[in-house]
Formats: C-alpha cells, structure tokens, sequence
C-alpha cells in the first residue's frame, strides 16, 4: 500500500511538541504513563510505538467501559433469539439496555428478546447467594418466552466478589431447560476496559455454542461467514446483500442481528469474514485452529476500501466470484461516483479527528479519504498492539495517534490541530460542538446509519456533510 | 502408557488443626514417590508453601496483582516457585485482616494459573490448601467443578475441629449435588486427646468416610518447621516421616469417595458424650450464674 501524502501543516514536530505540551500539564507520575500512549504517526512503522491496553490513569477522564459492557453491549445483546440475564444489581442491565442500537429483525418477546433481564440483586442476595434467583429467574423467563433459543448469563461485579457459581446453575439449567444456558464470567472489574469482555465472551461461545448446531441445508463453495459486525444502525443489512450480490452466502452473522443456531453452526462455513477484528479475531482463530477455517479482515466503509475488500475476498475463491467481483464494482462505480460527486466538492481539504473503539479509528478512515477528508488525528478507547499495527500504515505521516486518550488531551489536541470535524462518543460530543466544532458520535453513527456498504455510503457522506456545513455553524458565536 | 489423570485434592479443616503443616509432609512424600506434584495455597496467610521452598513467604498472586496493578500482566514464572522434590508452589495470597475480598483473591488466583497453563499434563496431583472456614463463595472455589473432586478433612479429637468437620462435609454435600466432589477421607491430626483414634473412626463411619490415617503428634515435626523444612527432607528416616509417607500412599491408593451424611447437632453431640468428650446437659442449670 502506497504511504499518504503528508497532510498540510501536519509534522511529526509539530505533533510531538503538542504532546509534549499536553503531557507538561500533568503531574509527574501522570505523564510518566501517558506519554508512551500518546505518538506521531510513522506509517511504515511496526510495532506501532504507541503503547496500548493498560489500566486507566488514576484522576483523568476516561471513555472506557467495563469488561461486563464488552459482553452485554458489544458480543451478546445483538443476539436477538436469546434472552440475556444481567445476573447482579439492576443498574448495569439498564444501563446498558439498547444503548448501542444494534438493530434486529422479529417479534419482540416471541422471535427476538430486545428486553431487560436481570436478577435485581437485593442485600440478602448478596449474603445468602443469587444462585437460587438466577434458577428461578431462568426457569421463569423461559415459561413466559418459551421461544427463545436460549439464556445467556452475564455476571455483574458482585457475582465474581461472592464467588455464585453461574457455571454450575447454567450446567443443570441446561439440561432441565433442554435448552443452551451459557454462562459469561465478564465482572466489570476483571481486567483493564471492555476489551477483556470481548474476549470473555468469545470463550463462552468457544466453549458452549460452537460447534453445537448444524446449518439446516447442505454446504456449499461459497459459505461464509460474517464476524465482528454488530449491526449498528443497520449495517449488516448494507454489507451482507454485497456479499450476496457477488455469490457467496452468508450463512451467520456474529452478532449483529444473530441467531445463536447458526453461530454454533459456523463451523461449517468455508471462510471467515471479519470486520472487527478486535472483538473477535479470538473465534476466528479459534475456529481455524480446530476446524481449518481461514480468516481475512475486510473493510466495507467507503467504496475505494469496499473494493479492495471485495477483490480480496474475491482471491479466495473461484473465477465465478472474481467476475462476480468485477461486475458489482462496475455497477457501483457511477453510484459511488454520484455521491461523490455531489459531496466531495464541499468537503474537499477538510480535515477531522477521531476517537472511538476497538476498530473504527482506522476503519473508517478510507469513507473520509473518499469524501476529500484528511485524518490528523485518530486513537482507540481500548485497542492492542495489533490494532495500532494496523493504524499506522492508514494514517499520514507525523499525524497524531493517541491511545485511551483522556477528555483533557483531546480537548487540547483538538484545540491545537483545529479539525472541521470530530467522531467521538457521546461524552465528548457536547464539549465539541459547543466550542464550535461540528460532530458526529461515532459509536451509534449519532442515530443514522448504515454506515456500511454501498448503501451506508451514501448516507455517510450525507451525514458528514450535513455535520461539517451545517448553516448552524455560522449563527453561533463562540464566546471564546 | 495410558493418559494419567490429574488428581485434584483440596484440604479442609478448622483453623489451626495444622493442614499445612500436613498437606506439605504429605505432599513431600508423594513426591518422594516420585510423584509430580503442585500445591496450591487458598489463604491469604500465605503459609502453605513455606517448608517446601524453605522460604519465610512466598510473592503471592495477589502481591503481584497489586504491584502491576492488572492480573493481565502478570507472567507465570514471577508466582509459581519449585521446591523440595520438584513441587510447584503457588499461593493465591489476598489483603490483610479486615478490608478488601479475600474469597475474589483465590478466584482470581485459581483463574490465572487455568488460564497461564499451570496445570501441565505431567502432575500427578494438585493440592489446594483452603483457609479453615468456608466462609463465602470464593474459599469453595476449589471445589467447583472441574477443580478437585477429592477433599480430605485434617481433624483432631478436640469438639470444636469436629464440629468444623461436619460443617465442611454439609458444603461437600451441597456441591457434591451439582458436581464431582466428594469426601475422601478424614485425616487424625492427634493432639493426644482420649480415645481419638477411636473417636475419629467412629465419626468417619457416621459421615459415610474412613479414617485414612491417624498421625500421632511428635516434636519432630516442629523441629523440622524451625528449619522451614518438612519431616521428610529434615530427617526422612524419623519414625514421624515414615507417618508421612504411609499417609502418601494411602492418598495414592484411596478409591474410597463418597458423598458425605452428615451429622444432626444432636447425633453429633450423642457421640462426643459416648466418647466422654462431653456431659450430658443439666437444662437446670442453663443460664444460672455460679453464685446464684
């Protein structure tokens, strides 16, 4: 891959500087632990030096959630067949009820399950033990949604600190239900941000699902599989007829939209799409070890990124899919070439930073380099090296990389590098757009979407647009 | 050479009845049968590794945790030590007296070594060394499934480790119905009581299990403690680490696990005043004071 053009006014000294900078107004122990976290970009270096997945900096403000918010709102809660129990005190089943809009298909309470089920610990819950409740709320939930396809149990912080045994009660659930009761040890204390969560749960799903279901029709060349998307805002429904459009078949998604029978069927499938690769390379790798599937990330944001993917993709299978490949890049072309067209004169030099999970700040990059926008700066709430090895050949040069980056740094970076837009979460999106600054919340695709595919393209570019050259802009006056 | 199986075995037991001072003689005369062995200390004392690594304290687990700040950057080899016949030492470890979660520290720490691959295939027995009292979910830990299905009782003739006895063999009852484990065996730590030997059979045959072995009480072993060493390794042709090497093998040998039937309050009280360890109640004189 070609190395970006360096951005204007964009240098590894003017970047370094900013750090160092940033870094003075922090007491000396801070500093001493941020700075290896915080970089000017090198492309063609790997390892990527930033540093990444450690514990929180005392003091400072943080994005990062919770190993328990990993496996609820990131792996398990788009699993729309299956009832998932928050098993602990009711606020973190609330919490984190719908928050990340992962949308699906059925009927609530018959054929999808999009509501709250938790344990409600109480005091003599936490003394006597939740293991009776968890049983009883188990046997309970499936009397009133007998058609659901199975229970997830997702412990909170106080399960882990009195040592309830979910293990044991989902076991003998499981056989007096005859159905999957799949027990999560993700307490939000264990280990450094909900990356650990992630993992936890693709352990669970290695040891409890997988491989314990068969797709209903025979297989085929072209069976894939669809992983790490999570179906925000719809996306799976942009990337999949895609895959289906060139003649593979997409027999599972894990999680967006998902079905639990045809993930532990997965298998089965010929090849491993994955899109975030952080979430869950853990099954991908899992499922090549032991079943010989092979893997490839791909990238479905922006149609420069849409067709190198494709072609990719393409290379593992047969001429038919390869000519396949060709004709739908050709179909889109125009389309793509339309909507370009119509926003990249507007959005032209326009530069933004972003930060956001595990996947999107390099991701996403190539949609925005399609639409004329440069990216100065961009970082993960809780990435590893592997993640950031990945970034850095995606960025310019001298660019900033910042790394669980704190809401006083990005502020300053922000103030510093001045970019027509931030993608960010929703803590910082107030901050920014009250200083002025045009924002998008990145983790929800701020109410829109999709974001993927051809068709999330278009509504892309809308969105950005309507951000940056918003007639808002120009009637608000800064008091700064 | 058919695959071995890893035996799993947890010691329970009243504060103090001695469990580590006789899990690790024990645990140095598997050894000394060439056995591959691993001990795994469940107290936040830290105290059942020392005679078999001659060392004060063992770093703990948790030590580490707390100085790295995060389980996940703890490596294997800062908290697994070998010691005397090549045992592997571990212990959980957790916060002093009072604050903090002592139970999380043993879940944390039995966590890690599954995940760093302590478990090798080449042990013939894992021993987890559990605090006197079950007292919240955490100390059971080592008995959940998949850990170990084998949990011997150190015992005395004294009332209070009998008690605590059959309170342990109420947990195994409670587990046993949800898993493998079982009780195996009481082991006599004697204090010279009357009729303990006696006693402690009889009370083994009331909770369905044996008495694996009676070990008499001998300063030897004292002796070898203030030197941080077993019996074994202090002396190992003292009559004392001969009781240690029959215990050994019995434990090797023993197939006898059971589900154990524990006792009533009153059945268990019928008993120690069978055995004269305690008198029968005069309900006339419940609540008097001596001069009233």
């Amino acid at each position: 891959m070609a190395e970006r053009k360096p951005i204007k006014g964009i240098t590894k000294d003017r970047t370094e500087k900013l750090i160092q900078e940033t870094l003075a107004e922090m007491p000396a122990k801070a500093q001493k632990k941020r700075a290896p976290h915080l970089g000017a970009n090198e492309p063609s270096a790997s390892p990527c030096a930033v540093k990444s997945n450690k514990k929180v900096v005392p003091g400072v403000m943080s994005q990062r959630g919770c190993a328990y918010a990993g496996a609820k709102g990131v792996v398990w809660g788009p699993i729309r067949d299956m009832v998932h129990v928050s098993h602990g005190p009711i606020g973190c089943g609330v919490y984190s009820w719908g928050t990340r809009r992962n949308l699906m298909q059925g009927i609530p309470g018959v054929t999808s399950f999009p509501m709250d089920f938790t344990s409600d610990f109480q005091e003599r819950d936490i003394v006597y033990g939740g293991d009776k409740k968890l049983e009883k709320l188990l046997n309970e939930a499936n009397e009133l949604f007998p058609l659901a396809k199975g229970f997830s149990v997702l412990s909170e912080c106080p399960v882990g600190l009195i040592g309830d045994d979910i293990n044991a009660v989902t076991k003998r659930m499981e056989g007096e239900l005859d159905k999957l009761v799949v027990p999560c040890n993700c307490e939000g204390f264990r280990g450094v941000s909900q990356s650990l969560g992630h993992h936890i749960s693709n352990d669970s799903i290695r040891d409890h699902i997988i491989g314990r279901f068969e797709f209903p029709d025979a297989p085929g060349p072209y069976d894939v599989a669809l992983i790490g998307d999570y179906n925000i805002g719809g996306d799976v429904w942009a990337a999949k007829p895609i895959l289906e459009e060139i003649g593979l078949n997409v027999k599972s998604v894990w999680t967006g939209d998902g079905e639990v029978e045809k993930i532990g069927a997965t298998h089965n499938v010929k090849l491993n799409l994955i899109h975030c690769y952080r979430s869950m390379n853990y099954m991908c790798k899992v499922m090549e070890e032991k079943w010989n599937i092979p893997w490839l990330e791909y990238n479905f944001f922006g149609p420069s990124k849409i067709e190198e993917s494709l072609r990719n993709i393409a290379e593992r299978f047969d001429d038919t899919i390869k000519a396949n490949v060709e004709k739908v890049i050709a179909k889109y072309k125009p389309v793509m070439q339309a909507v370009i067209d119509e926003y990249k004169p507007r959005l032209d030099g326009k530069t933004a930073m972003l930060f956001v999970g595990g996947l999107r700040p390099r991701h996403t990059v190539g949609a925005y380099e399609d639409l004329g926008i440069q990216i100065t700066g961009s970082g993960y709430e809780f990435a590893h090296q592997d993640d950031y090895d990945r970034t850095a050949p995606e960025m310019a040069k001298g660019t900033l990389i910042y790394d669980d980056v704190s809401e006083f740094e990005l502020e300053k970076f922000v103030e510093e590098f001045k970019p027509d837009l931030v993608g960010s979460g929703i803590k910082e999106k107030y901050v920014f757009q009250k200083s002025g600054i045009p924002f998008r919340q990145m983790h929800s695709w701020d109410y829109s979407g999709p974001y993927h595919g051809y068709e999330g393209f278009k509504i892309f570019a809308r969105d950005i647009d309507m951000a940056i050259n918003s007639p808002t802009w120009k009637l608000v006056k800064s008091p700064f | 050479m058919a695959e071995k199986k890893l035996r799993q075995i947890a010691i329970y037991g009243k504060g103090g009845i001695g469990k580590s001072t006789t899990t690790q003689n024990t645990v140095a005369g598997l050894a000394s049968l060439g056995k591959k062995v691993m001990i795994v200390g469940c107290d936040p004392k830290a105290d059942s590794t020392r005679l078999i690594l001659h060392a004060k304290a063992q770093e703990t687990v948790m030590d580490k945790v707390r100085e790295l700040g995060t389980v996940e950057d703890l490596e294997l080899e800062d908290v697994l030590k070998y010691g005397y016949g090549g045992v592997k030492c571990v212990e959980s470890g957790g916060p002093e007296p009072g604050v903090g979660c002592a139970g999380r520290g043993v879940i944390t720490a039995i966590n890690f070594l599954e995940e760093e691959g302590a478990y090798t295939p080449d042990l013939d027995f894992v021993f987890y060394d559990v605090l006197g009292d079950v007292v919240c979910g955490g100390f059971a830990m080592p008995i959940r499934e998949n850990k170990a299905e084998e949990i011997y009782i150190v015992v005395s003739g004294e009332m209070m480790a009998m008690y605590a006895a059959n309170n342990i063999s109420k947990g195994i009852l409670k587990y046993s119905s949800s898993g493998n484990v079982r009780l195996a065996g009481l082991i006599c730590n004697s204090r010279n009581t009357d009729r303990e030997a006696d006693l402690i059979e009889a009370l083994a045959k009331k909770l369905g299990t044996q008495m694996i072995h009676f070990v008499p009480r001998d300063n030897q072993v004292q002796r070898a403690e203030l030197r941080r060493m077993t019996v074994i390794e202090y002396s190992p042709e003292h009559k004392q680490a001969n009781e240690y090497r029959t215990l050994a093998q019995k434990i090797n040998d023993n197939k006898m696990l059971v589900v154990p039937t524990p006792l009533e309050m009153d059945d268990l009280e019928d008993l120690l005043m069978e055995f004269g360890i305690m008198e029968a109640e005069d309900e006339s004189v419940v609540g008097k004071a001596e001069n009233a």
